[in-house]
């Protein structure tokens, strides 16, 4: 959080130390008056200790108290309503917007144009270019889920029934980590994403590379591979230029350009796949993907198909 | 309290031997289990309450202690997702529902009528059905537990998580079943209170000479009596949902809504906060003058920045909302709702301060806990001042900092006042003092071991640590955090330990106490220790906030001085004085019920209709609510021997 990288981020920045600023000189406060009180007569006898005191004085300490704090509090809610009316709205109109939908546990991403031939969908790995606010649709696909890239801006819910919308701006290229952060079930751990942040023209070409379908193997091992991959993963998974179409689970096409599986539990190496083929169960308790049965070597083609889609 | 006696005005006298036997003889309780079973006396009452829950607390803090083992480092496989996700809710569930409120009713119950020069609450056969109800809701929930299936939505329980379709299992059932039965225990209980503070004052208590405690907990009752009504009802429609087909919070196309569940709960839940603090903090505000020496200071204005915390706090539920997508708008007026609620809280802070520094702080356990109350309160009020700044909020919510929030606000403003309240009302409970050199142990320990253990966890927020994760990988720079965390919970528990066995080990053997032997100012202290059954063998009368200092706080001497020992003698059967609201001028005798099966028999049917509508056993639901009708015929029916008919019975 402290290493705000966007505009939304960078503007919330200030007010987040101020009300730390605060709250801190308040705590600091209290406690010396509060070990000031309790010490600042040292060394009366028990008996005079016991008697009791008139009931006078101290009224200062209210009047004095109460003034500052609500003074505090109002400069507070101006401020407050000040940041969130500068948030609200981006400067210029996003070009790009980026449908969101999160499900148990993983986070389906689809890239929405006016040209129904550009639209595709990806999962866990979101692309934005720097310097320029992207819109966000945020749909709840089963449960309620919560969107947070803590160096780009604060959480919004993902709520099944209702889209929720919001924008998000990159300052500089980077890899900023994201995270569900309402509870959503039992892999409410592990349901994490990352958004890449590229340069415009980097973005532009990655973008027109995930449009285009994935190369569909000539043959040897990786077309045995994209077979099995049909047979055993396609009813789930969709793979764009393949027979593989299913929708369940996340859509792998350009895996291999991909940071991590299932949804930042794991480096995307060919052995973390292999493993996560082998046991999603031990993995990731609770997921939806059941081992699928395959012998050593077909989970090996597999991979190795996997790999290749870059 | 039933018929009332207009025909006799009452003898006025003084505290006579022979009348304590007569009155003893009238309100005593039957010895032996049957006694205990059927017993109506608050003071029983508010002791089972406190011990009930702290079993709960104790319970919860188990829970807490094993998943903090889980969490002490990354990817720990003590516990599988499951096993995490019923323990984090059942420490929830527990600790604000079977723990915090429940421990302050006994309390209150306890030293209401004490407090108030009172023989008993107004309704002492709905404080047992209260008490009663409450064990049963707790059993019911931990039954649930017990055979695997506890709840494991968490204990604010987000729909659609908690519909059928994601949770199959019995789990949300219990829970939701078990909440509207707890509702009706507190719901009763709190009825009790405002009838109690509105009739039962001793003569000459107008309402601006109360105790602090007295405005806490009818604030906390008033707002129960509104706030629950929400909360049961969101469990209704969602136990439906899940049984019987409605589409309340269907949101796969039932026309349901995912929101309505969070209003529902919120619009309870945020007022329920405050009613498991202020009377706390109203336990601190008559608590803490003793210590110093002097009367509170700002008593009017801390009475009524109590009651505005508690009018604010109706308006601020969205402050739990802040990420639901809502517009701006809206939220800039929750935001400053949020932020202005604190100005009531600045008051009792400025309040507390200023009485110790005008004071002479005597230091005895009681002050410890008191005078770090204000320290722990401060801090938990900033950081929720912090997260109602909503851009701050958008960051802060759902991390590790609201968790630390959660903490400062419910055992720096509920544990540490309570702790504080057993020392301090310990010798009037047994007529023992608690031995105060373990205090000194018991007091640092908690002190230390609850920052230790809850202060970095701001910090883990602030780094963006999320809420309810069963695990989280390595590398996020969350490790040694929750390493200490993890530590300073144990050392905490040590703590609360060593409360329990200064507890257990000065009910024996600790110094006798006498009636008052902190030389305080209340009522309470103006009867024995442990106080008789009727409390007051003549009901006393008040002309001050401070009845036992009056000669030492006067100005002149011929002030109207109060009575603690002289007054109004009641001794035909069980009778109160009933007076009226603002200043308490007596206006009838109140004829009190005597002791009954009847709560715990009512409680039983309720809870047996609670039983049949989870195993969906209409016969059962059927039978038992035929069996609670009966009994609440049994239950009002005069009784003759207690002076209930026309034609009391003379002895």
């Amino acid at each position: 959080m402290a290493g705000a990288s966007g505009a939304k981020a960078s503007a919330t920045l200030p007010l987040t130390w101020g009300v730390i600023g605060v709250s801190v000189a308040v705590m600091v406060i209290v406690a010396a008056l509060l070990a000031l009180a309790i010490w600042r007569r040292p060394g009366i006898a028990l008996a005079t200790r016991m008697a009791i005191g008139p009931d006078k004085g101290g009224t200062n300490f209210l009047w004095v108290g109460v003034g500052i704090s609500t003074l505090a509090l109002l400069a507070t809610i101006v401020w407050t309503v000040k940041v969130l009316a500068e948030i609200g709205k981006p400067t210029v109109t996003p070009a790009l917007t980026i449908e969101v939908t999160a499900h148990q546990w993983w986070w389906e991403v689809r890239y929405l144009d006016n040209d129904t031939r550009a639209i595709f969908t990806t999962a866990n790995e979101i692309h934005i270019p720097t310097g320029t606010p992207v819109q966000f649709k945020l749909i709840g696909g089963d449960v309620i889920h919560s969107f947070w890239v803590p160096a780009l801006a604060g959480k919004t819910d993902l709520i099944p029934g209702q889209t929720n919308e919001i924008w998000l701006e990159a300052d500089k290229p980077g890899t900023y980590r994201g995270q569900c952060t309402e509870y959503c079930g039992l892999e409410h751990a592990k349901m994490a994403f990352v958004v890449v942040a590229d340069t415009p023209r980097d973005f532009a070409a990655w973008r027109s590379h995930q449009i285009a379908p994935d190369v569909t193997p000539g043959g040897g091992v990786l077309a045995s591979g994209a077979v099995y991959f049909g047979m055993k993963c396609g009813s789930c998974h969709a793979v764009r230029g393949s027979d593989a179409a299913g929708v369940l689970g996340p859509d792998l096409s350009h895996f291999a350009t991909r940071q991590t599986i299932a949804a930042g539990v794991l480096a995307n190496t060919p052995q973390n796949l292999s493993a996560w083929i082998d046991d999603p169960q031990g993995i990731k308790p609770g997921n939806l993907m059941q081992k699928p049965e395959l012998s050593l070597e077909q989970r090996g083609q597999i991979v190795a198909y996997l790999e290749t889609l870059k | 309290m039933t018929i009332s006696d207009y025909t006799r005005a009452p003898s006025v006298g003084t505290e006579q031997p022979e009348l304590a036997a007569r009155l003893q003889k009238i309100w005593e309780t039957a010895p032996g289990i049957g006694g205990w079973l059927s017993t109506v006396d608050h003071k029983e009452i508010g002791l089972r309450y406190i011990v009930t829950a702290f079993a709960f607390l104790i319970l919860g803090g188990v829970e807490a202690l094993v998943f903090r083992l889980q969490l002490s480092w990354s990817d720990r496989h003590l516990l599988n997702p499951e096993q995490y996700d019923q323990l984090f809710t059942m420490h929830g569930m527990t600790m604000i529902f079977l723990y915090a409120g429940p421990v302050l009713s006994g309390f209150s119950n306890y030293l209401w009528p004490l407090l108030l020069g009172a023989r008993d609450m107004a309704l002492p056969r709905l404080n047992a059905l209260s008490y009663w109800i409450y064990l049963f809701a707790g059993i019911f929930l931990y039954a649930a537990f017990a055979i695997g299936f506890g709840p494991n939505d968490g204990w604010f329980n987000y729909v659609p998580l908690a519909a059928r379709a994601y949770n199959g299992g019995p789990n949300i059932d219990f829970y939701a079943l078990g909440m509207i039965l707890l509702g009706i225990s507190t719901t009763v209980g709190a009825v009790n209170f405002v009838v109690t503070f509105m009739r039962m004052r001793a003569p000459g208590m107008s309402i601006n000479r109360v105790p602090i405690l007295i405005w806490g907990t009818l604030t906390a009752s008033m707002a129960n009596i509104f706030a629950i009504p929400a909360v049961s009802l969101a469990f209704f429609l969602l136990w439906m949902d899940r049984n019987v087909g409605t589409h309340f919070f269907d949101t796969a196309g039932g026309g349901g809504s995912a929101m309505l569940w969070q209003h529902l709960f919120w619009m309870f839940g945020h007022p329920w906060v405050y009613a498991i603090v202020l009377p706390a903090m109203g336990m601190v505000s008559d608590g803490l003058p003793v210590f110093c020496r002097r009367p509170l200071v700002g008593y009017s204005a801390v009475a009524l920045a109590t009651v505005a915390t508690m009018v604010l706090g109706f308006g601020v539920w969205v402050h739990h909302m802040f990420a639901t997508g809502l517009p701006n708008i809206s939220l800039s007026f929750f935001s400053a709702a949020s932020i202005i609620i604190a100005v009531p809280s600045a008051v009792g802070v400025f309040a507390w301060l200023a009485t110790i520094w005008t004071g002479r702080p005597v230091f005895t356990t009681p002050f410890l806990f008191f005078a770090s109350f204000i320290l722990l309160f401060t801090i938990g009020g900033v950081s929720g001042f912090m997260t109602g700044s909503v851009p701050v909020d958008w960051q802060l919510t759902d991390t590790y900092f609201v968790v630390a929030h959660i903490h400062y606000v419910l055992i720096g403003i509920n544990v540490f006042p309570v702790a504080g309240a057993i020392y301090f009302w310990f010798p009037k409970f047994t007529g023992r003092m608690l031995d105060e050199r373990l205090g000194r142990w018991n007091f640092w320990t908690m002190f230390v071991g609850f920052n230790l253990g809850f202060f970095p966890m701001h910090i883990s927020g602030l780094l963006g640590m999320p809420r309810r994760v069963y695990t989280y990988a390595e590398g996020m720079g969350w490790d040694w955090l929750n390493l200490i965390t993890t530590l300073g919970s144990f050392v905490f528990a040590a703590g609360v330990l060593m409360l329990i066995w200064n507890v257990l080990k000065s009910v024996r053997s600790g110094a006798i106490a006498g009636d008052n032997p902190w030389d305080a100012p209340t009522l309470e202290w103006a009867t024995s220790s442990p106080p008789p059954p009727y409390n007051f063998v003549v009901i006393p009368t008040v002309q001050s906030r401070h009845p036992l200092w009056e000669d030492r706080l006067a100005s002149r001497p011929d002030e109207a001085r109060s009575h603690p020992h002289a007054g109004l003698v009641l001794e035909h059967g069980r009778e109160a004085i009933g007076t009226d609201p603002l200043d308490a001028q007596p206006d009838i005798i109140l004829k009190m019920p005597g002791d009954s099966y009847a709560p715990l028999v009512f409680a039983i049917a309720v809870t047996a209709i609670f039983i049949g509508l989870l195993l969906l056993a209409w016969w059962l639901v059927a039978l038992a609510a035929v069996v609670t009708a009966a009994t609440t015929v049994g239950w009002l029916w005069p009784e003759r021997n207690l002076g209930e008919t026309r034609e009391p019975a003379r002895d």
